[in-house]
């Protein structure tokens, strides 16, 4: 499978620090090819936060370049950057993930009016924006229509995870980053939204990264990345510890 | 921008109790304001259009000032009065159109008699080039006919054809009444927002009626006493007049008939411009006006702090709400634009509220101000100088609104999509 070998991210040497002298991220390289779903295992305070905000556009490395699907954002302007997270980027978090006051189906279709090309590609399957929340929900196990008029606060938390993995997937984008998105599931419904998300991105072709320090997980992902193990600066913080 | 608009709308919908709240006290510091404006403007307007046709007032000699507040607002008395034979000599003045007499001196429960001829009916103009008319009744015809103004009528309850007893003087008590010649009211007045509402008109053959048998201001002794049916009888001339109002044929002939009358060698006398004089009045009393104004105003900045207030309080459980919308791929300009929509949504909503507020008032006390204060408020669209307020309150808040989209704006700069629980 030759598109395999497409890089999705790529960071080379990148350093990034809040105060001088103290860098808190420091990645020679790290590489991740296109329909990977790579499992990012790093208790807090490895880096992870500052790794999701190089990759999502919001913060800039001191140095060294973070390219998603070959275009380096340290280099970008800060709308461009912006505008290339929400054309390319979905996010999952932890919990309460959604917007309290929009409907099921406003927070799925949310991502659309801020990114004209998923906006487009959902229009290119021949569906409504809100048809295409309720197939995404669909998938994903949520198969009650009313739910999608429903607000996202009568919802359980499984629910609320599965609805914040529809937004993050609707249009496609080509990278889909997961933040212990899990963590507020027991072990049961943990697997099976595991899998339901797998089954997304693979149908999409996104490539999944997936934080959490619960290496349970571990096992169901094509590759694990110890973050630790990669940043140098959490070494050196350890050794001075 | 338009999904910006519409979340800023859901947001402040899931809100709403205090962003009810937020509108409804900039809607009422809106209203109060534009209802100070309204009354202020209106106040003025009926004011300085009290006299709107008359382009002099003649009097003794004394002060414009004095001259007009006995003459036209039957404050104070007159110094002196003019004969009859000199009005009669200035009034023939080939660039006089029309002039109206005026006798005061007399009054009837604190309201004054004035008399006056027919030519007050068909000349005499106020407010917006009006003319006086009848809510009931007609023009005195009789001698002993009187026209009541409107406040007299309401509220001493007079109607057509009521008897009323006229006093001598115009002082509060101790006034001896002309109870041998009782006045039949004729016709009752319009409401005019003018002194005319509380006086009572009589004609000049009237007031002289009354007076014919007195001497020397002193009532007759009884012996020399003329019967109301007598005087009525007797071909009666006044002897002298108050005031007089002139219409001129032309306005570019007013000073030289200023100068003609106050040149007069017979009698001293003084011409007065009433608009001039009106104006220079309202310097004097419209102070307050201008006090009330600025408070308001005062008003609706403490209105506009409020909201600042319930913004700037909202943003930090707001921060997360933020942070989604950054992770979805609102720019940081986004959020600065859906902080300014919530201000522009409370301005506008709450300055149509205010506007609704104003007029929903202006409905309710109307009938009050007209009756009360003899003030007509119009219920007519919004002036100029009200939208430009409107506009004013809007401005403001937009850059008050500044203040938390700034803060939101550097929220989200410094949080990213770190979501904080």
């Amino acid at each position: 499978m030759s598109h395999r070998s497409n890089p999705v991210v790529e960071l080379e040497n990148v350093q990034f620090s809040w105060t001088e002298d103290k860098p808190i991220l420091d990645i020679q390289s790290l590489s991740i090819t296109q329909g990977e779903k790579v499992f990012i295992r790093g208790p807090s305070g490895s880096g992870k936060t500052t790794l999701l905000g190089l990759l999502g556009g919001v913060l800039t490395p001191d140095s060294g370049s973070v390219k998603v699907l070959n275009t380096n954002l340290a280099q970008l302007p800060p709308a461009q950057r912006d505008l290339h997270r929400a054309e390319h980027t979905g996010f999952i978090f932890q919990m309460f993930n959604l917007i309290p006051y929009l409907s099921v189906a406003e927070n799925i279709t949310l991502p659309l009016s801020f990114a004209k090309g998923r906006h487009d590609r959902v229009s290119a399957t021949g569906r409504k924006p809100e048809q295409e929340a309720a197939r995404l929900l669909q998938t994903l196990g949520l198969v009650d229509p009313e739910l999608l008029s429903r607000p996202v606060t009568e919802l359980s938390i499984g629910q609320q995870q599965r609805v914040a993995a529809a937004r993050a997937l609707i249009g496609s984008p080509e990278l889909l980053i997961a933040d212990e998105p899990t963590s507020a599931l027991d072990t049961d419904t943990r697997e099976a939204f595991i899998k339901l998300l797998f089954s997304e991105c693979e149908s999409s072709g996104s490539t999944l990264m997936f934080v959490s320090h619960d290496s349970s997980l571990e096992p169901l992902f094509d590759r694990t990345i110890v973050l630790p193990e990669i940043n140098r600066a959490s070494q050196q913080n350890r050794e001075a510890v | 921008m338009t999904s910006i608009w519409s979340l800023s709308l859901k947001s402040l919908k899931n809100r709403r109790i205090s962003a009810l709240l937020t509108i409804l006290s900039i809607a009422v510091s809106v209203a109060l304001l534009l209802g100070v404006e309204r009354i202020r403007v209106e106040a003025k307007n009926s004011f300085t259009s009290s006299l709107s046709g008359t382009d002099l007032i003649v009097g003794a000699r004394s002060s414009p000032l004095n001259l007009l507040l006995y003459s036209s607002f039957h404050i104070g008395n007159a110094t002196n009065n003019i004969t009859w034979e000199t009005y009669q000599e200035l009034a023939s003045d080939p660039a006089v159109a029309w002039t109206i007499p005026i006798a005061l001196g007399d009054s009837h429960r604190e309201f004054r008699v004035m008399g006056s001829n027919q030519t007050l009916f068909k000349e005499f103009r106020y407010g917006d080039e009006q003319s006086l008319s009848f809510k009931d009744g007609a023009a005195f015809s009789k001698l002993y006919d009187a026209v009541i103004g409107s406040t007299v009528a309401q509220q001493l309850g007079y109607t057509v054809g009521q008897k009323v007893i006229l006093s001598h003087g115009v002082e509060s008590s101790g006034l001896q009444d002309h109870d041998d010649k009782p006045f039949q009211i004729s016709g009752i007045l319009e409401p005019t927002g003018t002194p005319l509402d509380k006086v009572i008109l009589v004609s000049l053959e009237g007031i002289e009626a009354l007076h014919i048998d007195w001497r020397n201001g002193a009532p007759p002794i009884a012996a020399f006493s003329v019967s109301a049916e007598k005087a009525a009888a007797m071909q009666l001339k006044p002897e002298s007049i108050t005031a007089y109002y002139v219409g001129l044929k032309s306005r570019i002939a007013a000073f030289r008939y200023q100068r003609k009358v106050n040149d007069f060698k017979q009698e001293a006398l003084t011409a007065i411009l009433p608009g001039v004089a009106l104006q220079e009045l309202w310097q004097l009393v419209g102070s307050a006006e201008k006090a009330l104004l600025v408070i308001s105003i005062m008003v609706v900045l403490a209105g506009l702090t409020g909201m600042l207030t319930t913004i700037l309080s909202s943003l930090n459980e707001r921060r997360r709400e933020m942070a989604i919308l950054r992770s979805v791929g609102a720019r940081p300009v986004h959020i600065f634009s859906l902080m300014i929509i919530e201000s522009l949504i409370y301005a506008i909503a709450g300055t149509l509220l205010g506007f609704a507020m104003l007029y929903g008032l202006l409905l309710l006390i109307q009938p009050i101000a007209q009756s009360a204060l003899g003030l007509y408020l119009p219920i007519s669209t919004p002036g100029i100088f009200e939208l430009y307020l409107a506009s004013g309150v809007i401005g403001c808040s937009l850059l008050l609104g500044v203040i938390p989209a700034w803060r939101a704006y550097k929220n989200s700069l410094a949080d990213g999509l770190t979501i904080r629980i």
